[in-house]
């Protein structure tokens, strides 16, 4: 069975890419069947976070519109096997995007046996964001310790319960997971940044995943090879929780808290 | 001015942004979801009136839904400003 995950959140720059782009490594470098997609038509990224800008011949429009096959527009990783890339189209004509055409080409992955397709939304809540969302079975909503990326994520889970084919179904809807990312433990615990249980509390969502603010993203982003393959990196290990629990593992959120140093920490720490 | 300053302590900037989030949470959920659609346009109006008589903030007016054993019931409040002298 295929399952489609739709990574989005209302607000730009919050870590969707980053976050579609590890995800799909970590749930492929599982043995499963991943094919992650850039639906931000105009502003392509995925390519470029998952380093196979160099390769990209023909695009998602290019599928849609019957310039080629899909089989050729889908980019294999060179890493891991079991994962393909299927990169956004440049052009500047949003309509290029369809329904139908979004249907066609998630059917075609289905029918060819893919265990997950990660559709990594544009930010916004205009037709791409739509398109990303609507056949999705669950929901990423990617969403950042602050006021007007917690705002708008709470405006994507009100599309999510209404304009999505599983909301229209009636049958039981998408199903929505909080990735809170950029986390600072540190300006949590000075009360400057809101808590994980703070944005749990207003969302009343589970959270699938904390990721702290890291050095390291950018350091990825600058290589092509997403965060989640620095094995050394708490970014990248946070990643690997989220998987996991993607997956239906339990496991306790870590990096949530400033590492115990001394007498004071232990004493005023959790 | 205010409750604020009977605090000892500023609450944390975290802590504001929660209590700031919770409100316009709910006030979004229930113009979209539970509450009908009418209330957001209600209490744009309903400002509109009182502002003919007494300035307030957009703020100072909330307008909820709340559901109480079978009924609704629609709760209005409005925060009049402090008297300034001139
Ligand atoms: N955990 C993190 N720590 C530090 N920087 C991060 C983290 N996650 C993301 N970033 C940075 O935030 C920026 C935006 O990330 P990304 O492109 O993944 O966001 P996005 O939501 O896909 O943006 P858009 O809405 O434009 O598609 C990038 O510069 C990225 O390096
Ligand atoms: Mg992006």
């Amino acid at each position: 069975m295929t399952e489609i995950i739709v990574v989005t959140s209302g607000k730009g720059g919050v870590g969707k890419t980053t976050t579609s782009a590890s995800l799909a490594c970590g749930i492929a470098r599982r043995g499963k069947r991943v094919a992650v997609i850039d639906f931000d038509i105009g502003l392509r990224n995925l390519d470029l976070i998952m380093g196979c800008e160099r390769r990209v011949v023909y695009d998602f429009v290019n599928v849609i519109q019957g310039d080629c096959t899909l089989k050729q527009a889908l980019i294999k990783d060179k890493r891991i096997d079991t994962l393909y890339v299927l990169a956004a189209s440049q052009t500047r004509d949003k309509d290029a995007l369809t329904q139908e055409g979004v249907r066609r080409v998630l059917d075609e992955l289905t029918a060819d046996g893919f265990d997950y397709i990660i559709c990594d939304s544009p930010a916004g809540i205009e037709k791409g964001a739509h398109l990303a969302m609507y056949f999705a079975d669950r929901a990423v909503v990617v969403v950042n310790p602050e006021v007007s990326s917690v705002r708008d994520s709470d405006r994507i889970l009100g599309l999510l319960a209404s304009k999505t084919l599983r909301a229209e179904q009636g049958n039981g809807g998408v199903k929505e997971h909080l990735l809170l990312t950029r986390y600072s433990p540190k300006r949590v615990a000075s009360g400057e940044m809101m808590s994980v249980d703070d944005v749990k509390e207003i969302l009343g969502l589970d959270v699938i995943g904390v990721v702290p603010e890291s050095q390291d993203v950018l350091t990825a982003s600058n290589a092509g090879t997403p965060v989640i393959l620095n094995e050394q990196s708490d970014a990248a290990q946070a990643y690997e929780d989220a998987v996991a629990r993607l997956l239906g593992e339990s496991k306790p959120l870590r990096f949530i808290e400033e590492p115990k140093k001394g007498f004071f920490a232990r004493m005023f720490g959790g | 001015m205010g409750l604020l300053a009977l605090f000892r302590r500023t609450p944390s900037s975290a802590s504001v942004a929660k209590e700031r989030l919770r409100i316009i949470v709910a006030q979004e959920r229930s113009a979209r979801g539970g509450g009908p659609d009418y209330l957001p346009l209600l209490r744009r109006e309903l400002l509109e009136v009182i502002r003919k008589y007494v300035n307030v903030d957009p703020e100072a007016i909330q307008v909820s839904l709340e559901r109480e054993d079978g009924h609704e019931v629609l709760e209005l409040s409005v925060a009049l400003p402090e008297r300034k002298t001139g």
